[in-house]
């Protein structure tokens, strides 16, 4: 379980990023941080484990303050899959680069090669073990990183903007693996702008501004909200705008999934679907 | 006025044995808003460099075919002759500014091409009023947010005045507000000065409201090339995968379970409007 | 570092900054030729203090400060070495005189008077108008463009260092603890991301130079020019009066050494 208690954070150059924020995730919840650019989300999800430590307030993890212990005993439940895969991969074979982590924390040479076999087979990338990373694709890059941080078996899964540059078929894809990982009991928290690919998964939400929290709650109910996401900076999926329009004609407006909007309309149409 | 032409253009890069870009023949009129996507890999980003010259003059390779823009035939021409005529902004906002200051990034290529001092200045001038970034003239690239540092790329570019404009996936980094910003601009400089614009985008949701022509890539081919609302609802865009918009998924749907819409929507206010048609029927 | 702090420009104006750097270059080269020229501790010091109005006007006096900190740590290892190896070589095993505690108190203080003036320099030029200057002076375009494009991605290089370090803490990597050459192995895979990076970086900024027509006119023109003004021909005047007063001095004046100044 997560705790943030009603946290600052000013970076050393005087930017004041977080201002009085409070929230708690409890364990295997889905949640995603949403917001415009320099809302503080990054800055947020830095907290859970570590690599930022509040400059008022505390933040918990399973109970412990973040300021008592390291990066690395945090890490070890927290796994982070930052934005840009290239700042993570520096080994000389996916095999290493996945292993890399795991040596860190201490893991048996034994435990080692069985998990990272099971990561490559988990992201399909099995073929790729002697492969150097550099070799492969954007997108290949990217399913490395992920392999890395699932590889130790965190409890929680933090990605930073994972959907950014991705086409259509590899963002349906990420949505189900986030599902899946999400079913098996990770608490999995995604940082995103991206509100199509939040309408699709529909997790809880928390919607940042200027380093506070505007809303929390459902994505249904916060992305057809339309003051809170005027205030958030983002835009309303487009199935919410298309019933936003059709308001006057008594329809719900708390739609964000395309096959939900197909329903409601057949049924107000008086057609079975 | 066809202002690019390929027939048949393919591309190898050096040190490769697959072509890039296979067998692309497609035709962009003056004055046009066209949207260029399909799926990661499929060639779209090797097809704009293309159109700038960089291929092949910066990349070397082979290339096969016809390929010619604003009259130019690119194999012909250097890259520097082919600026004047097309710009390409790129994806990555804070690896294609270099100055100190916004006004002499702006300025850079201006001064590449030896124009007098007073030119330039009324150029610059122009391009910063035309993007709506006067008030960051003597900002620092690296003070500027991702948005900025776009719409100065375009004034970047705009300032040379090019007929043709290109975009390689202008708002992968941006949020959605911003990005819809930069599509407002971009569709300005279309409107306003008739500069045909080659955008290659995934967030179709966002930019397809000011496309009239889209053309569809898939495994370095050309599969689809026309109208917006054809190209989307098409059976061969559904099963190459693109990320059409929600409000033509939600036509396709209804169709699926007999309900007819008047016409094929892109936008959500389409929709809205399309949907209000049927429900009024009854 | 703190003695780079103070080579770092800050946007603040005022009669210095506007100056040609063209001109604070030339005053700079006079105060080191000056320098030079003495090896008593008299002049040094002479010249320590005439520059600091220099520092006031500017308005830099709190970077100027960090940089003359840093600056004495060095300052401390060269007079160290300077009287150590001096001594050793010529007065040992006698006591030390005053001479040689003079020579290596002005080694010390010529480096002092060097950094003070280019302190000044780089704290009130900013890196374009130093790029301009460069151009102007008729260095090659692409040493000049070299140079301010490296200085506009110091920042972006140093975000991106920071960020890579928190990717791979976030994988259990150590930084701060451990041997030495543990540590230094753990900065590997900052540094090959670094270095990744900076190639892709290299690239894109290629692609985006060529677009805009990088090459296309031997004759490149510029946005802005550098014109010389009645300010600028001051400091020059200034400079070569300095020169010949200095130069008379080494010539035809007798200048007390420490000894003698510490009789009085």
């Amino acid at each position: 379980m997560i705790e943030v208690k009603d946290i600052y954070f000013t970076y050393p150059n005087g930017v004041e990023a977080l201002r009085g924020l409070s929230l708690t995730i409890q364990n295997g919840e889905f949640v995603a941080i949403m917001g415009q650019n320099g809302a503080g989300k990054t800055t947020l999800v830095k907290h859970f484990n570590g690599l930022l430590k509040p400059t008022r307030g505390e933040v918990m993890v399973d109970g412990v303050n973040i300021r008592e212990v390291s990066v690395a005993s945090l890490a070890r439940k927290v796994g982070f899959v930052f934005q840009n895969p290239d700042h993570q991969l520096f080994c000389e074979t996916v095999e290493e680069e996945v292993a890399f982590a795991l040596r860190n924390f201490g893991f048996k040479e034994n435990a080692i090669k069985r998990r990272v076999t099971w990561a490559l087979s988990l992201l399909g990338l099995t073929q790729y073990r002697q492969t150097s990373p550099f070799m492969l694709s954007g997108g290949e890059r990217k399913r490395v990183a992920l392999a890395s941080v699932l590889a130790w078996n965190p409890k929680v899964v933090i990605l930073d903007e994972p959907t950014i540059g991705q086409d259509y078929q590899q963002k349906e894809k990420l949505r189900q693996f986030i599902v899946q990982l999400n079913a098996q009991g990770k608490t999995v928290i995604i940082v995103t702008h991206d509100v199509e690919f939040v309408a699709d998964c529909n997790p809880r939400v928390v919607l940042m501004a200027q380093g506070k929290t505007v809303a929390d709650g459902v994505a249904k109910r916060i992305l057809t909200n339309y003051d809170v996401v005027a205030e958030g900076s983002i835009v309303p999926p487009q199935i919410a705008q298309i019933f936003l329009g059709l308001e006057d004609l008594g329809l719900p407006t708390d739609l964000i999934d395309v096959y939900e909007a197909r329903r409601v309309l057949l049924s107000s149409l008086g057609v079975s679907s | 006025m066809a202002v690019i032409e390929t027939r048949g253009l393919t591309y190898t890069y050096p040190g490769t044995t697959r072509p890039s870009v296979e067998d692309v023949s497609i035709s962009i009129e003056t004055g046009e808003f066209v949207i260029l996507t399909g799926p990661s890999g499929c060639g779209k980003t090797t097809l704009c460099r293309c159109f700038n010259g960089l291929i092949p003059h910066f990349y070397q390779g082979k290339l096969e075919g016809d390929l010619v823009v604003a009259s130019l035939r690119v194999e012909e021409h250097p890259i520097y002759e082919l600026a004047r005529h097309v710009g390409l902004v790129f994806q990555n906002p804070e690896n294609q500014l270099f100055a100190l200051s916004v006004e002499k990034d702006v300025a850079f290529g201006l001064e590449n091409l030896g124009m007098p001092r007073d030119e330039i200045k009324e150029r610059v001038d122009w391009a910063l009023r035309m993007t709506g970034i006067e008030d960051l003239r003597e900002r620092a690239p690296h003070e500027l947010s991702g948005g900025q540092q776009q719409r100065v790329a375009i004034a970047c570019v705009l300032a040379m005045q090019p007929e043709v404009m290109v975009l390689d996936e202008p708002t992968s980094f941006l949020d959605p507000l911003s990005a819809q910003k930069i599509f407002e601009v971009i569709h300005d400089l279309n409107k306003k000065l008739g500069i045909t614009v080659v955008l290659v985008e995934h967030r179709l949701d966002l930019a397809s409201r000011y496309a009239n022509h889209v053309i569809v890539m898939n495994e370095r081919k050309v599969v689809l090339d026309g109208e917006p609302r054809e190209v989307f609802n098409s059976e061969g865009a559904r099963l190459i995968g693109v990320g059409i918009p929600k409000a033509t998924r939600l036509y396709q749907l209804l169709k699926e379970s007999g309900v007819h819409l008047n016409r094929v929507p892109v936008t959500s206010e389409e929709a809205s409007q399309l949907l209000r048609e049927v429900l009024k029927r009854d | 570092m703190s003695v780079f702090e103070g080579f770092r420009f800050r946007r603040v104006s005022s009669p210095i900054h506007q100056l040609d750097p063209r001109v604070k270059f030339f005053y700079v080269c006079v105060m080191f030729v000056i320098a030079v020229m003495f090896n008593k501790l008299f002049p040094l010091i002479l010249l320590f203090f005439i520059q600091m109005p220099f520092v006031w006007v500017a308005g830099v006096q709190r970077e100027w400060i960090r940089s003359m900190r840093g600056a004495l740590m060095f300052a401390v290892i060269i007079f160290l070495f300077n009287f150590v190896f001096t001594y050793l070589y010529t007065e040992y095993p006698q006591l030390p005189s005053m001479t040689l505690i003079e020579y290596s108190l002005s080694m010390t203080l010529r480096f002092i008077v060097l950094v003070e003036s280019f302190s000044v320099f780089f704290l009130t030029t900013s890196p374009d108008h130093l790029g301009l200057a460069l151009e102007q002076s008729r260095v090659p375009y692409e040493f000049c463009f070299a140079f301010t494009t490296a200085v506009r991605f110091v920042p972006v290089l140093a975000e991106e260092a920071q960020t890579i370090m928190d990717a791979q803490k976030a994988r259990g990597l150590e930084l701060e603890r451990g041997s030495f050459m543990k540590r230094v192995r753990n900065y590997i895979p900052i540094l090959i991301p670094l270095i990744v990076s900076a190639i892709r970086r290299s690239l894109e900024l290629a692609e985006a130079m060529e677009s805009r027509a990088w090459g296309a006119s031997e004759k490149r023109t510029n946005l802005y020019v550098l014109k010389p003004k009645r300010p600028d021909y001051a400091l020059a005047l200034v400079s070569v009066l300095f020169l010949i007063l200095a130069v008379y001095a080494w010539y035809f004046l007798p200048i007390p050494s420490l000894t003698t100044l510490l009789s009085f």
